[in-house]
């Protein structure tokens, strides 16, 4: 089944909030290229576990390897320049700053860097890309639910990065939203992007991830594709309680 | 450069001729409303370079102040004047990257108070120092004239606007924006938020250290609650917030109109400084939060809104 090495591997990853285990000593790979959708009930420890990876908190045990470097425990910064980008589970933008901007934030200072005209280039390149022609001169108050999302995937789009992390990046759009957010995802994977997806959509769990790994309770229930892991009792019993399993 | 680039570094330039004529209108009120514009203009526009973007309020501009005007007074006697502006310089950024190191993780108000607390600290410690050897202030008597203290601070104001001007296109004034929107989105981004603030911190502290190495021989003698007076930094922040921290120019718009008005109130009810510096607040807070320039910007937005729609 595992071909070749896994471009990310957490390994006994744990993260507390004092008495409250949020992940629990989770192990799982991330091939290159592939997308990996992590899914779970809510307050089964997804977000937490993304937010390890990224920098954005530190784990209390474990390690995370990134191309076989270990990068758990350092700063987002650090983890942000080696390639690793992610979007927010409440969308983040910077408010001050025009929706352009917002995207050449995210070209500055990551993993590939740029600035100035080239940097702005690649701004304008990217809001094409997201749906967003034309729009670079909004303030980001202007925005739609979805636009500010896309603005979002765009900035982090900006850096190159060669793990996405999202975040319910797909969460509160309509079905025609859905279908193109789907088909956003699946051309950043042909592009050889590898993607870990956080989501509660199933639809497009099923449609875009590679492998699925379940989450209950901060533990990893179980692993597979998409089909698999979706008809496993564990998994039944963790989303619809005992009496449906 | 940019046509209005162009536009805006001559408007600059020609300014800082004008003002540099003063002195020679042989009016001593004049020249030391001069000295007083120049000096809160400098304090306030290098204040707004840092807690502008960042939103940090900084009180510590007394601190850095007094250091500066403590160098001059204990070294005029040993070391050329010079050298006393280029050891303030030093001495300030060091004590703001010092300061940047303790508190930058701070957030809010523990921020506020901390700085605000600082000015205090060196003051005291000063105070006792002074108590040790037995003196309670130093004269410093010099050469130097009210027309050379002023153009050393329009020369010190070309040099923060100049400053000002290349770190809004440079990356760290880029982070610095980026932070001050979202810390989390600008360290997920790439950014080292800690050391962008700690480097932009130590530029205001820079400049309010040489500030007040430039103003000391003005005062002939200081003592402690003087050069650390913490009514400066409370100014200094009412200052730059009335004109709009947002702009480079936004401090000066401030500066100007509060100095007139502190000058009148100051002569005629003297008593009655501190209500103006609170009723000053007030109108920040309710009608000008992004103070003369932010309203400036909405004005013209109307209008260009109204041309629009026309």
């Amino acid at each position: 089944m595992r071909q070749g090495s896994p471009i990310l591997a957490l390994r006994g990853v744990t993260r507390r909030f004092g008495g409250l285990v949020a992940v629990d000593a989770l192990d799982f790979d991330v091939e290159p290229n592939a997308v990996l959708g992590l899914i779970g009930p809510n307050g089964s420890g997804k977000s937490t576990t993304l937010n390890v990876i990224s920098g954005a908190l530190q784990p209390s045990a474990g390690e995370i390897t990134l191309r076989g470097q270990a990068i758990a425990g350092l700063p987002a910064r650090t983890i942000a320049r080696r390639g690793v980008g992610r979007t927010f589970q409440l969308v983040r933008l910077l408010a001050s700053m025009t929706v352009e901007e917002n995207v050449v934030a995210g070209a500055v200072f990551g993993h590939r860097r740029r600035w100035g005209t080239d940097a702005r280039r690649v701004a304008r390149e990217l809001l094409e890309r997201v749906g967003l022609a034309g729009k670079g001169h909004l303030r980001v108050g202007q925005l739609t639910y979805i636009d500010t999302k896309r603005v979002e995937l765009a900035r982090v789009l900006a850096s190159d990065p060669e793990i996405l992390l999202l975040d319910e990046w797909l969460a509160g759009l309509n079905p025609t939203e859905l279908a193109i957010g789907i088909e956003l995802i699946r051309s950043l994977k042909a592009e050889g992007r590898t993607i870990v997806l956080v989501e509660h959509v199933m639809d497009a769990i099923r449609s875009l991830s590679d492998r699925c790994v379940v989450m209950a309770s901060g533990a990893k229930i179980a692993e597979g594709t998409p089909d698999e892991v979706l008809s496993d009792r564990e998994v039944i019993r963790a989303y619809l309680g005992d009496d449906d399993a | 450069m940019s046509g209005r680039e162009v536009q805006g570094l001559a408007v600059a330039v020609a300014l800082l001729l004008a003002a540099a004529t003063i002195p020679f209108s042989g009016s001593g009120y004049w020249l030391g409303l001069g000295v007083t514009i120049a000096m809160y203009t400098v304090l306030a526009t290098s204040w707004a370079l840092f807690s502008g973007p960042t939103h940090y309020i900084s009180l510590a501009t007394a601190a850095f102040f007094g250091l500066g005007t403590y160098v001059v007074g204990l070294g005029f006697e040993v070391l050329p004047y010079w050298s006393l502006l280029l050891i303030a310089a030093v001495a300030g950024a060091v004590l703001a990257a010092l300061v940047g190191l303790a508190t930058l993780r701070l957030s809010g108000v523990y921020f506020v108070i901390f700085t605000l607390g600082l000015a205090e600290l060196v003051r005291q410690v000063i105070t006792w120092a002074q108590n040790l050897s037995g003196q309670k202030g130093l004269y410093v008597l010099t050469q130097i004239t009210e027309a050379q203290i002023y153009w050393q601070l329009l020369g010190l104001a070309a040099l923060v606007f100049l400053a000002g001007w290349l770190i809004g296109r440079s990356r760290l004034g880029f982070a610095l924006r980026i932070i001050g929107d979202d810390e989390t989105v600008a360290a997920h981004s790439g950014i080292h938020t800690a050391r962008a603030k700690i480097l932009l911190f130590m530029v205001p502290g820079l400049v309010a250290s040489v500030t007040g190495a430039i103003l000391a021989p003005r005062y002939v003698y200081i003592e402690p609650a003087l050069a650390f007076t913490p009514i400066l930094s409370f100014q200094v922040v009412i200052m730059a917030l009335l004109g709009g921290a947002g702009r480079l120019w936004g401090p000066l718009v401030g500066v100007i109109p509060f100095t007139f008005l502190w000058e009148a109130v100051s002569s005629n009810f003297p008593n009655q400084t501190t209500l103006v510096l609170g009723l000053a607040f007030l109108l920040i807070v309710y009608a000008l939060p992004r103070g003369f320039a932010g309203l400036f910007d909405d004005l013209r937005q109307r209008a260009a809104r109204r041309e629009a729609a026309a």
